[in-house]
């Protein structure tokens, strides 16, 4: 197919393995997000598609053709780096001619590229600057410029923007999105942030442990999460043991949820519950009754925690949908069916 | 925080120490040096307190010149030579595991325990054409028979590198070791081969640290006075020697002073120079 493929990728490092048996397959244009804790293997294996790490075993093939074997600078590919790595001694427009240079293109086709992508990244003017002159997301895009200097087919990030304060960094993900967009580039983005994740991602690949837990679109992810650990990573969500009887009937806290089901030959699992799925109302009927032991009013949503069942289940809503609680009231929690996801625990 | 200027004489009592010792080892044998250099030279006894310039009258004919010339070229070579060699191999060692690493800066420091003497006279047998390492060439078929490699040019050059070449790492090595290794790998992934990379990234990204090694090395082989004797001709005998030599043997100590006060002063003009070339090319 084309695209990106990986094959049964796997990295250690003597006793170590940083990566095991990865598959994954990208179609040409998507933007995808490695995402996971750290030390979960996520880097390695950018630096595995961008020819810095060889795998232990395995493949990595581009359009059908195995490029396990090619060396990074014959991978046509633009890299940017967590810590930017721009050249000190290079001006701002001698930093993004570089890969021209490289290729012996004369000075006029590089200062004429470097132009182009310095008003790409909204820094025109800016090419005779030293690039210790410049401020960190001015560098950032600098750094973005030179890796797409050639137009490469693979585009890689290695948590680029976590220098970066929250507000830039907001602001840089929907621009970084937009210019993937743009360019139709196939896009790699390692990162720990859910939330950058969810910002640009068409496809967001979930790792832990070496491992790809879960590749799919960001709201599947968040919606059906393959496992607890996924669950649990992606936003805050709610874990709950579930307990199956006799006559197969699911239930959670002790209050049977109909038309779930358990996975096949198991009688326990967990059940994940979004915040803003979970609702509160009063007690009685269907409704698991707990107390409120905590209101977090952030003004834009507000959090409730209710114990219930030695357990702290979190809903979230906004100021208008939530009735006035207070800690300490007695309510009923009522977890909607379509909301809840039986996961492997 | 701005940093106050020190204001009273307390402020600067850390200088004192440094300062006193800067004087009484310096600022006064360099003084008393120059004095000397203006002395007239007694033939019957030492030299009698005088202000001429005959010392550096005679200094300056053709037989000084070359020595000078010689001397500088000498010292430009080994500077030369062992950042080229030392460059690469620190940059590589640094690549290594600490252990590894550790092993070899320690075997490094130990070649600084040798003496000037030993060094020299080490390589002199390994260069004689009965005990050397020709004889090694000859028995793995590289050579008809063995020659003696010293006296020459290039058995002092050899001597002074493989002497400085410990210190020429160990003042490269911590530059090299903060480097930031993601600047190579950025360069690859923009389609420079590692040889490339190297030259293009790490070799201008510390420049300054080059230089700096370059004068280093260059004032440390220009001292050199015993390595040229044992290992060369006279005609390869540096500046170094013939001061040696006037004040020691010809016992001509206003000579040997004006001589010595000469080298400096050329010295100190090439690492102008040469910090000047620098500042200039920064400014592009």
């Amino acid at each position: 197919m084309s695209g990106l493929v990986l094959k049964d990728i796997t990295k250690s490092f003597g006793n170590f393995t940083a990566v095991d048996t990865a598959n994954l397959s990208v179609p040409h244009g998507k933007f995808v997000c490695l995402l996971g804790p750290s030390g979960c293997g996520k880097t390695t294996l950018l630096r595995m598609i961008a020819g810095l790490e060889d795998p232990s075993s395995g493949q990595i093939l581009l359009d059908d053709t195995d490029i396990t074997p090619v060396p990074t600078h014959k991978r046509n590919l633009g890299m940017v780096f967590q810590s930017l790595a721009l050249f000190p001694h290079l001006s701002v427009g001698d930093n993004i001619a570089y890969p021209l240079r490289i290729r012996g293109a004369s000075r006029d086709e590089q200062k004429k590229r470097s132009d182009e992508l310095l008003k790409l990244i909204h820094l025109q003017g800016f090419s005779d600057r030293p690039v210790a002159k410049l401020s960190g997301g001015q560098r950032q895009r600098v750094a973005i410029a030179r890796a797409l200097a050639l137009s490469p087919k693979l585009f890689l990030l290695d948590e680029p923007l976590s220098a970066l304060d929250a507000k830039l960094r907001e602001a840089m993900q929907v621009e970084l999105r937009q210019l993937q967009q743009r360019l139709g580039i196939t896009t790699f983005v390692v990162t720990h942030d859910q939330r950058e994740a969810m910002t640009m991602a068409d496809l967001v690949v979930v790792m832990g442990n070496g491992k790809i837990l879960q590749a799919a679109p960001p709201i599947e992810i968040y919606r059906k999460p393959a496992d607890a650990f996924v669950a649990d990573f992606i936003g805050m969500t709610n874990l709950l043991d579930a307990t199956v009887d006799k006559a197969g009937r699911v239930s959670v806290l002790g209050q049977a949820i109909p038309n779930l089901t358990m996975p096949e030959g198991l009688t326990k699992a967990s059940v994940s519950i979004r915040p803003e799925d979970v609702h509160l109302g009063p007690v009685g009927g269907d409704a698991i009754s707990g107390t409120v032991t905590f209101v977090r009013d952030l003004g834009g949503t507000i959090e409730t925690f209710v114990e219930t069942g030695g357990k702290t289940i979190v809903a979230v809503a906004t100021p208008r949908e939530r009735p006035e609680v207070v800690a300490g009231q007695q309510v009923g929690v009522v977890l909607p069916e379509e909301a809840c996801v039986v996961l492997k625990s | 925080m701005k940093r106050e200027a020190p204001k009273s004489l307390a402020d600067y009592s850390p200088l004192f120490f440094p300062g006193l010792m800067l004087i009484v080892f310096f600022v006064v044998p360099f003084s008393t040096m120059i004095a000397v250099s203006f002395f007239q030279r007694d033939p019957s006894g030492f030299y009698t307190p005088d202000f001429v310039f005959d010392n550096y009258a005679r200094f300056l004919s053709l037989f000084f010149a070359k020595v000078l010339g010689f001397s500088l070229m000498l010292a430009v070579t080994v500077a030369i030579c062992c950042v080229v060699i030392a460059f690469p191999f620190t940059y590589l060692l640094t690549k290594r595991p600490r252990k590894v690493q550790t092993i070899w800066l320690v075997c490094l420091l130990s070649v600084l325990s040798l003496s000037e003497v030993i060094i020299g006279f080490a390589w002199s047998t390994l260069f004689t054409r009965t005990a050397g390492i020709t004889n090694l060439f000859v028995a793995i078929g590289l050579m008809k028979e063995p020659v003696a490699l010293t006296p020459s040019f290039w058995a002092v050059l050899t001597g002074m590198v493989y002497q400085a070449l410990p210190y020429t790492i160990l003042v490269l090595y911590p530059a090299l070791v903060r480097l930031d290794p993601t600047l190579l790998e950025a360069a690859r992934t923009l389609g420079a081969s590692p040889v490339r990379a190297f030259m293009n990234v790490v070799v201008p990204a510390l420049r300054n640290t080059i230089v700096a090694t370059l004068i280093m090395v260059f004032v440390f082989a220009l001292g050199s006075y015993l390595l040229p004797q044992i290992l060369g001709r006279p005609s390869h005998w540096t500046l170094s020697v013939l001061i040696t030599d006037q004040a020691i043997y010809q016992s001509n100590m206003p000579f040997a002073a004006a001589m010595a006060v000469f080298l400096v002063l050329m010295s100190l003009a090439l690492v102008g120079l040469t910090l000047l070339v620098g500042r200039r090319e920064n400014a592009l």
